[in-house]
Formats: C-alpha cells, sequence, structure tokens
C-alpha cells in the first residue's frame, strides 16, 4: 500500500479497497518503522491524522467525498500549521505551535487530506544537505550515509522512503528541486506567485515558493491543483485561473522545442550525470520533441546575484526573531541588548547566521548600490537570458544537479562548495519561473534528476512532458531497497 | 550679528482608516492593551502584509489639496531596526518614491502676507507600537495595539523662517487634514505629531547652517517654545565659538529645554530596501479623477465662499472657516435665523467664542447649538429684544436655562422688548419730570446730556424699551 502513487490510493480510496483510516495507518506505521533512522519527520501528527482519517471515511460513507479527501500527505515544517508544531528546522521555533493555517496547509484540509506530519528541513529552509536543521539531518533512503538534499530534504526521503505519498516543499533556489534530484521523486517548483506564501515562514520573499513533491508527475500535478490559486492575504500572489494540471498530461509532445542552455554542461558537471541527462532528452526526441542549443550568457553570475539577494531579504525576514513576542528566548537576559544577542545566538544555527551577516552588509549604507542594487539589475540581465532563449524553444532541460546526493559531512565545513550545489536551480527563481525536477537515471547506485524549466505559468506544460518521460521510463518508479 | 532661523517640518497625521494600514484589525485609540493587534501586528512567522486601499485614497485626497503630484509608481521599502514595539523588526515606509511629491501650503503672516510654503513629498507607513515602562514593576510591557496604525508623514521644504511662521503652517496644514476627513486631528492622542529640523545662519546667507532635529512634539505650545529655545541654543553656540552638532534631540516641556538623544555618528544604519512582500503601489489617472470629484470644499474655497455669499469681511472669513466644524456651526446658524449673516458672525466670533474658551470647549462641545442661537438672533432682529438683553439671554441659555430656549427665558423672565410707543411715552414723561434740572441744561445748551436721558429711561424700563423709539420720543419731547 505505501508503494502506491497518490492517484492510485485515490482510487483505492474511491473503490473502497481501503479506507482513509487503514491508509493512514500503513503511513503513521511506516514512518515509527523508518523514521528513527532516516529522521525525515519532525513531528508526527499521529492522533490527529487518525481522527481526521475516521471522519474523512465517514464523509465517504455520506458520499460527500471529494477525489483526494482522506488521502494523506506531509507538509515541510515551514507552513504553518495551526495548534501544531511549527519549527522551521530551528531552535528558534522549537517551542512555537502555530496559531493559525497557511493558505496552503488551508487548502490541503479543504481538499479532505490528512496531515501525516511535518518533515525535517534545512533552518529556515538555508541549506542544501538537511545538515543545518536543529532537529539533526536526514538521511537519505537511497544510501544512508549520504544526504537526502536540501532544504525541503525531510519532504524528500519520506516520499521516497514511502513514508508519505506526496509533501509539501518550498524552493527558494532550488529547495524542491535538488531534494527531489536526490532522492529518486518528482518535485516541482511553480512560477513565482502561483502558490500562496501566506503562513510559510519567510526566508527570501521574492524567491520563496511553495510547491509539491511526490513520486510521479501526475501526482505532482494532482496536488499542484491543490495548492495553486490566488490568495488575498498574499500581495505577490498571482490573480490568473488555475487550469487542471490533470487534464493535459497525455498530450502529445510532437514538435515540442526543448532547448539545451550550453552554460548548464560544462566543468563541474559530473560526466555520468551529463550522459544520463543527454539519454534521458533522446527519450524526449523519441518522443517527437526538438533539441536545441540555447545559451543563458549570464549563468556564471546567477550565484553571486543570489548570495546577496537571498541573504540581504532573510537578514530583514529573520529580525523578528528577536526572543520578545515567541520562539527561543535566552535565560535572564541582563537588559534589551543582551536579550536580542544571546536570544539569536543561541537560537539561530550557524548557516543561518551567516546568511544574516551576509545580508546585512549587502544593505548596509555605503554598500547597497555595489552590492544589493547591482545584484537586482544582474537579475533582470538573468531574467532576460530566459525570456530571449523563451523566442526560440519552449522549455529548457537541464541536469537539476551537477552531481548525484553527497555524503553527509562531505561538503559541511565548505559553504562555497555546498553553494555550488544549486547552480542549476537557482537562476530559475531569481527570474520567477517554473521548473520540475524528474527522475532520470542512477549514478553510483543513485538518482538523479533531470530539470525543466518552463516560462512564467507554464507547470501544465512542465509536467505534460515529464509525464510523457515517465510512460517511457521507469526511474521514477524505483524503490530504495535498503527501507 | 542677525540670526536668521530655517525650520522644516515632518507631521505625522495618524488616518482615520477602519482598519490597519497592511492588516483588517481596528485602529480604534485607547482599548485594551494588545487587543487591537491581529497576527499579522504581531509580526508572527508566515503572515504577509496587504495595503489598505483607503489608506491610499486618503493620501491621494491630501496631495491634491495641496497641489502635489501623485505618483503613478511608489514603493513600500522597509526599515530595519530592533526594538521591541516593532514586531517584525522593520517599519514599512515609502523611501525612494513616495505616493505624494512636491505640493504646498499657503499661511498668512502677522502682517497679513501670505506666504508659500513648499511641501517636499508625503508618504505612507505604519506606526509602531507603544513600550509601557510604568505599570509594571521591574518589566516592561508592550502593546500593540498601535502597531500597524497607517500614518502619513508630511515633509515640508525648509521654509519657515520663525516659530511662529512654523505654528501658522501647522495650524494651516491641521485645518487642511481635518477639512479632508483624512485625521481626526487629535494631538493629545498622538494623531498629529510633529519633527522639527531647525538650524540658525547670518541673516543674508544663503548656506544651510547645521540642522538639530526635534523628535515627536504633540502640541502648538511645546513646539513654539522648543523651536525658539533650540534657535537660541544654537546662536548661543555659535556666538561663543562653539558648533552646533547635527543631532536628534527631543523637547522637555516641564524645564522647556531641549536634550540631546543621540548624535549622527550614533544613527541607526536602516538598511532600507523595496519590500518583497508588496508589490510597487501603482495609481491610475482613473483613481485621481474620481477622488478629485469628491474632494470636499477646502479652507481656502470656503474663505472666499463665504466673503462672497454672506457678505463677510475677509477676516470674519478666515475666522470662522478655521475649523470645518466651526464652519459648518455658523452656516446651520445663518441657515436657521432670520438676522443677518454679518450679526450671526458677531456672535459666534463673539459671545460665543469667548464662552467657549473660557470654559475650555471646542465648538462640537458647546451647551448652546447652532439652532438655539439662530433663534436668539431672530429675536434680536425682529425687535423682541435688544442686543443688550440678548447678552443675558445667551448667559442663561449657556447655563442651561429653559432647555436653552430663547424663547421660553425671554417669557418666563419677562425680557421681552416693550415697543408699545403709549407705555415708552409715559416712562420718557415720567423721566422728563423727574429731572428738571438737567432738563434745563440740556435745553440751554448741552447736547451731552441726550445720554443721561436714555440711560434713565432705560434703566426705569429694566432695559426692555425699544432703544430707537427711546431716541425718537426723547428728542421730539426734550426739544419742545
Amino acid at each position: 500500500m505505501h508503494n502506491k502513487t497518490l492517484t492510485e490510493l485515490t482510487q483505492c480510496l474511491a473503490n473502497k479497497d481501503c479506507s482513509s483510516e487503514e491508509l493512514t495507518q500503513v503511513f503513521i506505521d511506516r514512518i515509527k518503522l523508518l523514521d528513527p533512522s532516516l529522521n525525515s519527520f519532525i513531528t508526527i501528527n499521529e492522533e490527529q491524522a487518525l481522527l481526521a482519517a475516521r471522519e474523512a471515511d465517514q464523509l465517504r460513507a455520506a458520499g460527500k467525498a471529494k477525489p483526494l479527501t482522506g488521502v494523506p500527505l506531509a507538509h515541510k515544517d515551514i507552513f504553518c500549521t495551526k495548534g501544531i508544531k511549527t519549527s522551521c528546522g530551528s531552535k528558534m521555533l522549537d517551542n512555537f505551535i502555530a496559531p493559525y493555517n497557511a493558505t496552503v496547509v488551508n487548502k490541503c484540509n479543504a481538499a479532505g487530506m490528512i496531515l501525516l506530519g511535518k518533515t525535517n528541513m534545512d533552518e529556515f529552509a538555508m541549506g542544501s544537505s538537511n545538515e543545518t536543521s536543529y532537529y539533526g539531518y536526514v538521511r537519505n533512503p537511497w544510501d544512508q550515509a549520504c544526504v537526502p538534499g536540501g532544504s525541503s530534504g525531510g519532504s524528500a526521503a519520506a516520499v521516497a522512503a514511502g513514508m508519505t505519498p506526496a509533501a509539501t516543499g518550498t524552493d527558494t533556489g532550488g529547495s524542491i528541486r535538488q531534494p527531489a534530484a536526490f532522492c529518486g521523486i518528482t518535485g516541482l517548483k511553480p512560477t513565482y506567485g502561483r502558490v500562496s506564501r501566506y503562513g510559510m515562514v519567510a526566508f527570501a520573499s521574492s524567491l520563496d515558493q511553495g510547491g509539491p513533491m511526490a513520486r510521479t508527475a501526475e501526482d505532482v500535478a494532482l496536488l499542484l491543483n491543490v495548492m495553486a490559486g490566488f490568495d488575498e492575504q498574499d500581495s505577490t500572489s498571482l490573480d490568473a485561473p488555475v487550469p487542471d494540471h490533470t487534464a493535459t498530461l497525455n498530450d502529445s509532445i510532437a514538435g515540442l522545442r526543448i532547448g539545451i542552455p550550453q552554460e548548464y554542461f560544462r566543468e563541474g558537471l559530473n560526466p555520468e550525470v551529463e550522459a544520463a541527462i543527454i539519454k534521458a532528452s533522446q527519450a524526449l526526441e523519441k518522443l517527437g520533441a526538438e533539441i536545441h542549443e540555447v545559451s543563458l550568457p549570464h549563468t556564471h553570475l546567477s550565484a553571486p546575484t543570489y548570495y546577496i539577494i537571498a541573504p540581504a531579504e532573510c537578514s530583514s525576514n529573520l529580525a523578528r526573531f528577536d526572543g520578545v513576542r515567541y520562539g527561543y528566548r535566552c535565560d535572564a537576559p541582563k537588559d534589551l541588548d543582551d536579550l536580542y544577542m544571546r536570544s539569536r545566538d543561541e537560537g539561530f544555527g550557524d548557516e543561518v547566521k551567516r546568511r544574516i551577516l551576509i545580508g546585512t552588509y549587502a544593505l548596509s549604507a555605503g554598500y547597497y548600490d555595489a552590492y544589493y542594487l547591482k545584484a537586482q539589475k544582474i537579475r533582470r540581465l538573468i531574467n532576460d537570458d530566459f525570456q530571449q532563449a523563451f523566442t526560440k524553444v519552449d522549455v529548457l532541460l537541464s541536469p537539476t544537479t551537477p552531481e548525484p546526493a553527497f555524503k553527509i559531512g562531505e561538503k559541511v565545513n565548505d559553504p562555497i562548495k555546498m553553494y555550488l550545489n544549486d547552480i542549476y536551480t537557482i537562476a530559475v527563481n531569481l527570474a520567477g519561473l517554473p521548473a520540475i525536477s524528474v527522475p532520470a537515471g542512477f549514478v553510483n547506485d543513485l538518482p538523479i534528476g533531470m530539470q525543466l524549466i518552463g516560462n512564467h505559468l507554464q507547470e501544465a506544460k512542465l509536467l505534460n512532458i515529464a509525464h510523457q518521460y515517465q510512460q517511457v521510463t521507469d526511474w521514477h518508479q524505483r524503490q530504495p531497497e535498503e527501507v | 550679528m542677525q540670526w536668521e532661523t530655517v525650520i522644516g517640518l515632518e507631521v505625522h497625521i495618524q488616518l482615520l482608516t477602519q482598519s490597519k494600514i497592511f492588516s483588517s484589525a481596528p485602529t480604534r485609540y485607547g482599548a485594551e492593551p494588545n487587543t487591537q493587534a491581529n497576527l499579522i501586528d504581531l509580526g508572527m512567522p508566515g503572515v504577509l502584509p496587504v495595503l489598505n486601499a483607503e489608506a491610499v485614497n486618503m493620501a491621494i485626497k491630501f496631495g491634491l489639496a495641496v497641489d502635489a503630484n501623485i505618483a503613478p509608481r511608489s514603493v513600500f521599502e522597509r526599515k530595519n531596526y530592533f526594538y521591541p514595539d516593532l514586531p517584525k523588526g522593520y517599519q514599512i515606509s515609502q523611501y525612494q518614491i513616495p505616493v505624494v511629491g512636491n505640493g504646498h501650503i499657503d499661511i498668512q503672516l502677522e502682517d497679513g502676507e501670505v506666504k508659500r510654503i513648499g511641501i517636499t513629498r508625503a508618504h505612507l507607513e505604519e506606526d509602531a507600537g507603544k513600550s509601557l515602562h510604568e505599570d509594571i514593576a521591574d518589566k516592561s510591557g508592550i502593546d500593540l495595539n498601535r502597531a500597524g496604525t497607517p500614518l502619513l508623514e508630511i515633509v515640508s521644504e525648509p521654509d519657515l523662517r520663525s516659530a511662529k511662521e512654523a505654528i501658522a503652517y501647522l495650524k494651516v496644514l491641521h485645518a487642511l487634514v481635518r477639512y479632508l476627513d483624512i485625521c481626526d486631528g487629535n494631538m493629545q492622542e498622538g494623531s498629529f505629531r510633529c519633527d522639527a529640523n531647525i538650524s540658525v545662519r547670518p541673516q543674508g546667507q544663503t548656506e544651510l547652517g547645521t540642522r538639530t532635529e526635534i523628535k515627536n512634539m504633540n502640541s502648538f505650545r511645546y513646539i513654539e517654545r522648543a523651536i525658539n529655545y533650540e534657535a537660541d541654543r544654537q546662536i548661543a553656540l555659535i556666538e561663543s565659538g562653539k558648533q552646533v552638532q547635527q543631532q536628534t534631540r527631543l523637547y522637555d516641556p516641564s524645564n522647556n529645554e531641549t536634550r540631546p538623544m543621540r548624535t549622527k555618528e550614533e544613527a541607526n544604519d536602516y538598511r532600507y530596501f523595496p519590500d518583497p512582500d508588496l508589490l510597487p503601489l501603482t495609481v491610475t489617472q482613473d483613481q485621481i479623477d474620481t477622488i478629485r470629484a469628491v474632494l470636499p470644499e477646502l479652507p481656502k474655497q470656503k474663505r472666499q465662499r463665504f466673503q462672497e455669499q454672506y457678505q463677510l469681511p475677509e477676516y470674519d472669513a478666515r475666522v470662522l472657516t478655521a475649523t470645518r466644524e466651526l464652519a459648518e456651526y455658523f452656516e446651520t446658524a445663518v441657515k436657521h435665523t432670520q438676522g443677518t449673516p454679518k450679526l450671526v458672525a458677531n456672535w459666534v466670533m463673539g459671545d460665543l467664542a469667548s464662552a467657549l474658551n473660557k470654559a475650555a470647549l471646542d465648538i462640537t462641545q458647546s451647551p448652546v447649538s447652532a439652532e438655539q442661537l439662530a433663534s436668539l438672533i431672530t429675536r434680536i432682529s425682529d425687535n423682541t429684544i435688544s442686543g443688550k438683553i440678548a447678552k443675558t439671554v445667551f448667559e442663561a441659555m449657556w447655563a442651561g436655562e429653559d432647555n436653552a430656549d430663547p424663547d421660553a427665558i425671554i417669557a418666563n423672565r419677562g425680557l421681552q422688548q416693550v415697543t408699545d410707543s403709549s407705555t415708552i411715552e409715559a416712562i420718557v414723561d415720567e423721566v422728563i419730570a423727574n429731572n428738571p434740572t438737567q432738563l434745563e441744561q440740556y435745553r440751554s445748551g448741552k447736547d451731552k446730556l441726550f445720554g443721561y436721558f436714555v440711560g434713565q429711561v432705560m434703566k426705569a424700563s429694566q432695559g426692555k424699551a425699544n432703544p430707537q423709539q427711546v431716541n425718537e420720543l426723547l428728542q421730539a419731547k426734550l426739544k419742545a
């Protein structure tokens, strides 16, 4: 049962092959079995999940069920859940019980989905390996010595290990796509503004975007239908109609123009990963797509640009964690400055502090023009690169990451190396584009991902291509043996 | 040496919106601490601001009233600093591109000259909460009711040259924002407060001196005193060979002095940057036209109308339009009386104003309503009572006698004017008969004694005889 896709589970429930309560119990048991070693959950919502599942079963018996009523999922611990701890992977919020639901959580609840628990993540979503979590690292189900990627590593590992059929994630520079690639699942970062950010603890507001993570493109489409849509509580959310993303999954991709950005295939890319991605592109060619080489000339500037803008926004976004109203407060502060300094010093981990420092510096008087303003200008150029490319092709194809999952501890002391892991994903956030990571092979017995990037609001197109690819490949069906 | 004081003012007005600028919490003043702060005002993790359209409309209203440019696109930025009553660790404000730019206000100086004061900009921002240091032993409390209250910060050019000019400007501004119904102008509650930038320079010098800023004053009297104190302090410093330091200072009314708060070096680096949670604010021409169409009559227009429509002198029109409420009171009274508008103006500016002043009440709290005053004035103009008796009636009305109904007071006190000629004639005859000496003196050329006879007749009639008839009868009888 735990191996079934979201789509299959909705069928099981609709056919009354199983009840939501049974299903929920299966996943709870599996979490209890596997998670002591994988550590992908921060909070397990057992009691409430079973209660909600029984209610879902009653609804179904009464004929009032919606398609996803009674289907379990997990939320990344960055989404506020009323009455349930929302830690954001930080000691700072270890004691924080959210007083309200994020819009995404409300939407999933309204669809009848059952919350299994809250997944582990890099602290405040800052990290690419899940090693910055206050709650300890998550292990990759394919090789427990390896990281699952980050920051949505708990969500990715939980889906890959069959502890939940689907999960939410957030992606500021690759935090859905990179762990999806490392764990062999499918993850979509939607267009900026497609999914409401209300109730999602902010890291870098102009880059953050919530999105679905599941085994297949079809499942991702199902969950995106639930998550997407305009929210008047988020001024940056897009007031555009939401299509049924499952409706076009089976469209032919014949004649589709796929661009290969040459800058994404240069040094730093593992040759085996490169070979696998080329093979994946050939599979799409066989389905009728045309492959074109394109150029994104400002690619080399995306990492420096990202590492100015994201820390700048984070330095301001995280100012509210001051020990005054909620969250961690140091013991016996001497005075106000002591309260601020020790609460923040003791409550935040090193990576978070590093980014707050960088961001504070970048916004300081005398440096603003040289760093923040300059970065915003380059951001425009990066955006223009993509728009230029989209005049020639429909989507772009690249590896999601330069290499498969690395070992736990391998890069933890080298932030630059760690940051380069996101080299193919961050430009997408800077341009606000949708992109999906799809399982596309194995290197060293570890899964790797293919990234497809679309123009604004082209999620349905990306899901269509991914689904067609998954009809002719089985990478997404493989399961880690160890678990 | 002759010194010139240069003053620029930053006025924060609290906008009269129902809810806060970025949240739906109410903005009512005086509620129990933290009962008017929702998740957004508390700066909870994950919450986002949504701009209150009404606050924007009010800013546009103000901009139009001071002939300013309304920016088609303006930007909200974050002003970052740590303080316990600032929940997010930043204040959302407009910095580089404000919604209102470049307008002006005309003020009248003491010599009657009209001076134009430039308005550099006006921008929207949120207020912070309040720290409470008194009520809790050994601890500070925080009240976030005020956090997120919409403010419009109005920045003037350094065009003001004295404390008096500054006050004149503030009073015009104060009246204007109340006319526009965008601010209640309540200075005690902090709805209208002012920071003053002050510098001095030798008369004739064009270059500005080093300025200090006096923060957060909310009384015209204190502002005037603070500016005068600060200008004197700066002049004394320079004359003794020292230099003015660029500083932020606070005015202490109990000692009438300003004290340093922080120097330029200690100033925060606010690290302003555009708030990524809010899109740039766009204002369309349509929106501006719609607001312009419903703009109320402004003080200047009202003043001109009063002069034309009611044939009032410029001075009266200016006094009566000082506040919208006073102007409304006057116009209501005019509408309900048979007396002339000028007579109404005299009463409103005279007896009523001094009674209000004495009782420290404003016009909206007057115990005598405009309709009641109108009836009183009608009774003067239809000769039921004389102007003098009317003062007695007004006093009785003020005291609440007979529900402040002038007719009832006149009837109950028997104050009705005597206009019956034979009654007056009888009194006149009696007075003449009782004063043979004075009569003789008068008739032998001592004209001044006429007043004496009038006085005696009025006295004998207890002030009720119609003065005009008394005059006429006396003229005739004394001559004979």
